[in-house]
């Protein structure tokens, strides 16, 4: 067994002020947009069942978004559908523009070269996404020689660059090593590493800290918000622990039963959660500065797919549904310029428009 | 280090975040239609058991003639009066082609049940207690495996005596030690399972873990094992007949049958439907044996233990 | 943590009560390898009705101490007693019906209930164990599914027809059928989702009070820990480096890696505030440090720190660190 190589420590001042956080500028083409993505999967007697049901969502340059949500609820078949990487059968319907190109339009070469070389995936468990077989170095050169065209020399400059930037520590000897060598959190860096090397436009991190412990956790993210700030990164981050998109995020899209039922920025939707759902996700979990307050966790659960109740799919588990919340499905409104919410009952809604409308 | 992993790009939506609490225990529908029992291969295997068996069963109903009288002429070729024609000594092979049924098939299920209990108990007693059971057991189930399944099993016929009785014993000895193996393979893994460890902490001897934990995790393998051991059988019962170590003259067994018509190949029909018999069920039964193993499949399983 | 007597009516002739484990250490041999210290000399106590968490991220042998206690695994030195007798290593032979009453709980609720036996007659197994009929059994368990949130008509259904945090709650139940008045729980709500973690938490918790059962609730996650546990023990590298209240370790930390451990966790406030790493990683435990285990990610370490082995050190009632740098200091502060 070679020794572990340790961490180095991400920049101690890197603590982030929100307002130098760089904003998508108006105007500018945002690097992902989801319009009203519909992702249907064949059931089991063939008949499709809808997964997606009418997503938005928009991710700006350098622009951190989360996508929060319990198993089931449709995040990680977002990121698939984007990759063109549905399960057999799946259809998705809808926009779904990378950079203004619509990934739904393209032909499936076209979406595999989109894989990989604009948008880039780091998966929770790195091991996925490392061949265990082949050298460090050697995944990475391949990549960019394959992708970037680089000869050898210049694909090893740039391979110890990229591990440099993820700080491994000792890039040129990490480059011989095998992905066993490494512990977790330094196979997670590899991975970002890896993905990083085509310069994607966007990252989709799927619960990319989920598998770690908490001390490596923190500097892995503490990594993605220095990859934002220094190379203008774009990542849509899909996680279920909103203390990680509490962290990370500018923005966060709660997702249930296939459909967003509230986004707004980090702040307004982490501290002031408008949807109920939301509010019983952040009353499930332990307060670190809350006292000792039990926790609460949410009745029910949530619905299978393609058995979401009607009207809105939280209405059974909901301790403010009223009769009319089993009937009509309530669209996403504007409840601030800023704050979406899919809940009729909300004060705020009254006076709402439906996102989207003008 | 693994190295079945799945590369970027090759993962679908397997969502590994755990799965949800319900209050609702979720029943699985069964899946209509996607029953491994409805593939053609399997209603194929099903069709031919099921003809091979009322053969077996209506022997004396069914077939033409007396599978042992001697009345005919040597060497006739198929005909109206004869489908499968006659052999050497005159007799009708339809009829000796069905009776054989009555000998192949049954030894071959008794055999297989006598290899499978034997291998089973002894593999799990081995997988379980360790020690030197396993030592022993295990070092027997490998001096058996070392030869080469026909030679052992000539070699014990011909020190016991050239009959049936001795065949299927040969047999069993060779056929054995698979399930031994597979059986100790199994409980290796199960017994260091958590809900092993826990049925342990609870105060369960090893006796009852075997006997109560293990038990209904070890019968779908075995079964799948037991039924493509079948064919299997079958092939080696005919074999050591062909070889003269198993049927007797004048019983009528495939083998033996096939081995008298190798003596004269320009009557054909006498080896050639004795020998259709034994490919025909080995198939048959591999296909059974295929289709139980996609039914017992953890995934698919789900749906067929309702 | 060698008295840790959670609940004040201890008397002294009760400190036996309930499950000890006194300078415990169990090591792994795997071939071409170095013997591997995992837990390396820990004392701690669960008394009845007493929630201990016992706290440590991955390969700090936590889960290998909870395996230890309940007699699944060997002890290489020290002792595990319960209720004042040694706890036997399972062999071949059943467990003394006297141990019974200690029991544990798994982390993965799909791999810790047999899939193909029906939840009744697992649940019913420690009854039947016990001399008790099949009757009895059933109805025990019928009475206990109900007991842990599910319906009792689910007897007669199997494993796979449960969510994870269903089965969780199976799994409780089958323990609770031993009658058991001390649980040692592994990581009993990491493999569920968030609003499952929080229901299967309140759940142990509220047996733990009802039943004046002990718990001894191991977890990756100081934050559950800390809404449940009365003490916690922080454990690095096979050793436990600070135990005490667990209010008060949380709120005033002393060890550095406990601090660290605190500081990594991510709030979800909404404020954007990243946690703080920790550099380096936890290092092979088949190569620990020497000195203190500690040392090369501490940033308070000093060069003796790599020579010193730091003892823990009672420094306040109940609170204990070993960290040698601190340790003139610790009683003075508090």
């Amino acid at each position: 067994m070679t020794p572990k190589v340790t961490e180095m420590n991400e920049n101690p001042a890197s603590t982030p002020d929100t307002s130098t956080r760089e904003k998508s500028t108006p105007g500018a083409e945002p690097v992902l947009a989801i319009r009203d993505l519909v992702v249907e999967l064949p059931g089991p007697d063939g008949s499709p069942l809808r997964a997606i049901d009418g997503v938005d969502l928009t991710v700006g340059r350098g622009e951190i978004v989360g996508l929060a949500g319990e198993s089931g609820s449709g995040k990680t078949m977002t990121a698939l559908a984007l990759l063109g990487l549905l399960p057999q059968g799946g259809t998705a319907a809808g926009q779904m523009l990378v950079e203004g190109d619509d990934v739904l339009k393209m032909t499936p070469r076209q979406v595999r070269d989109l894989r990989g070389n604009r948008v880039a995936m780091v998966f929770q468990d790195p091991m996925t996404s490392l061949h265990p077989m082949l050298s460090v170095g050697k995944q990475l050169t391949e990549h960019l020689r394959h992708h970037k065209k680089l000869d050898k020399r210049a694909a090893n400059a740039r391979a110890v660059e990229l591990l440099a930037t993820v700080r491994i520590p000792d890039p040129e000897r990490a480059l011989g090593r095998y992905p066993h060598q490494f512990s977790g959190g330094m196979r997670q860096r590899i991975a970002i590493a890896i993905a990083l090397a085509c310069d994607p436009a966007l990252l989709l991190a799927d619960e990319p800290t989920t598998a770690l412990d908490v001390t490596v956790q923190a500097g892995i993210l503490r990594l993605l918000d220095r990859l934002r700030r220094e190379n203008g990164l774009s990542v849509l981050i899909i996680t279920h622990d909103l203390g990680v998109m509490s962290a990370l995020a500018d923005r966060v899209s709660v997702m249930y039963a296939g459909r967003i039922v509230e986004s707004g920025p980090r702040a307004d939707v982490l501290r002031e959660p408008r949807h109920p759902y939301t509010r019983g996700l952040l009353d499930a979990l332990p307060h670190p500065d809350g006292g000792n307050a039990a926790l609460v966790p949410i009745v029910g659960s949530p619905p299978k797919l393609g058995q979401a109740p009607s009207g809105c799919a939280f209405h059974p588990r909901c301790p403010h549904a009223v009769a009319g919340c089993a009937e009509e499905r309530p669209n996403l409104l504007a409840l601030t310029p800023t704050h979406a919410g899919a809940c009729p009952i909300d004060p705020l809604a009254v006076t709402a428009s439906k996102v989207g409308t003008p | 280090m693994n190295a079945t992993r799945l590369f970027l790009g090759d993962r679908l939506g397997a969502d590994r975040t755990p799965s949800p609490d319900d209050d609702a225990p979720r029943r699985k529908p069964r899946r209509a239609g996607k029953s491994p029992w409805r593939s053609p291969l399997a209603v194929t295997g099903l069709a031919i058991i099921g003809v091979f068996l009322i053969a077996a069963v209506f022997a004396s109903l069914i077939s033409p003639e007396d599978p042992l009288a001697q009345k005919w002429p040597k060497y006739q070729s198929p005909s109206g009066d004869h489908w499968f024609g006659t052999d050497q000594l005159g007799r009708d092979i339809l009829s000796r082609v069905i009776h054989g049924t009555r000998i192949s098939l049954p030894l071959a299920l008794l055999l297989v049940v006598l290899a499978m209990v034997i291998g089973t108990v002894l593999g799990a007693v081995a997988g379980y207690f360790g020690g030197w059971i396993d030592m022993v057991v295990m070092r027997c189930a490998d001096l058996v495996l070392a030869f080469p399944a026909i030679i052992l099993a000539m070699a014990v016929v011909a020190a016991l005596g050239p009959n049936l009785t001795n065949a299927v014993l040969a047999v069993v000895i060779v056929s054995w030690p698979t399930y031994a193996r597979v059986v100790r393979g199994l409980v290796l893994t199960l017994r260091q399972s958590d809900f092993v460890q826990a049925d342990r902490l609870l105060g369960a001897s090893g006796w009852r873990v075997l006997a109560v934990d293990l038990r209904p995790n070890l019968a779908g393998p075995v079964a799948v094992l037991a039924a493509l051991d079948l064919g299997n059988a079958v092939l080696l019962l005919s074999g050591l007949s062909f070889l003269g170590l198993g049927a007797q003259p004048p019983a009528a067994e495939w083998g033996a049958m096939v081995n008298a018509g190798s003596a004269n190949f320009d009557a054909w029909w006498v080896a050639v439907f004795p020998g259709a018999a034994i490919l025909l069920s080995v198939l048959a039964f591999n296909f059974l044996g295929d289709t139980l193993r996609d039914a017992l499949d953890p995934r698919t399983a789900r749906a067929i233990r309702k | 943590m060698t008295a840790l007597s959670g609940t004040s009516n201890l008397t002294v002739t009760s400190k036996d009560v309930g499950l000890r484990l006194h300078d415990l250490s169990v090591t792994y041999r795997s071939p071409g390898r170095p013997l591997v210290r995992a837990v390396a000399g820990v004392s701690l106590a669960v008394a009845p009705g007493q929630v201990v968490g016992l706290v440590g991220e991955s390969g700090c042998g936590k889960s290998t101490l909870g395996k230890a206690a309940v007699g699944l695994l060997k002890p290489a030195g020290g002792r595990v007693t319960f209720n004042g007798r040694a706890v036997d290593t399972l062999g071949l032979r059943p467990r003394p019906s006297d141990q019974r009453g200690l029991q544990m709980v798994f982390q993965d609720p799909y791999a810790s209930l047999n899939p193909r036996r029906r939840i009744g007659e697992q649940i019913s197994d420690a009854v039947v164990l016990a001399g008790g009929t099949r009757e009895r059994g059933r109805e025990t368990a019928r009475e206990l599914l109900e007991r842990v949130g599910l319906a009792a008509e689910f007897v007669d259904r199997f494993p796979h027809e449960f969510s994870g945090g269903q089965r969780q709650r199976i799994a409780i139940a089958r323990v609770l059928a031993a009658e058991p008045s001390c649980i040692v729980a592994d990581e009993p709500i990491a493999a569920l989702d968030a609003s499952a973690q929080a229901s299967v938490a309140n759940l142990l918790l509220d047996l733990a009070r009802e039943r004046n059962v002990g718990l001894l609730f191991i977890s990756h996650d100081l934050s559950i820990v800390r809404q449940i546990a009365d003490t916690v023990a922080v454990m690095y590298l096979g050793t436990v480096v600070e135990s005490g209240p667990t209010a008060q370790v949380w709120d005033d930390p002393r060890h550095p890696y406990s601090k660290a451990l605190i500081s990594a966790v991510p709030r979800a406030d909404g404020s954007g505030e990243l946690p703080v790493d920790l550099p380096g990683d936890v290092p092979d435990p088949a190569f620990p440090p020497t000195g203190c285990r500690f040392h090369p990610r501490c940033p308070i370490a000093t060069d003796a720190c790599e020579v010193d082995e730091p003892a823990l050190v009672e420094f306040l009632p109940e609170r204990r660190a070993a960290c040698s740098v601190l340790a003139p200091a610790l009683t003075k502060v508090g």
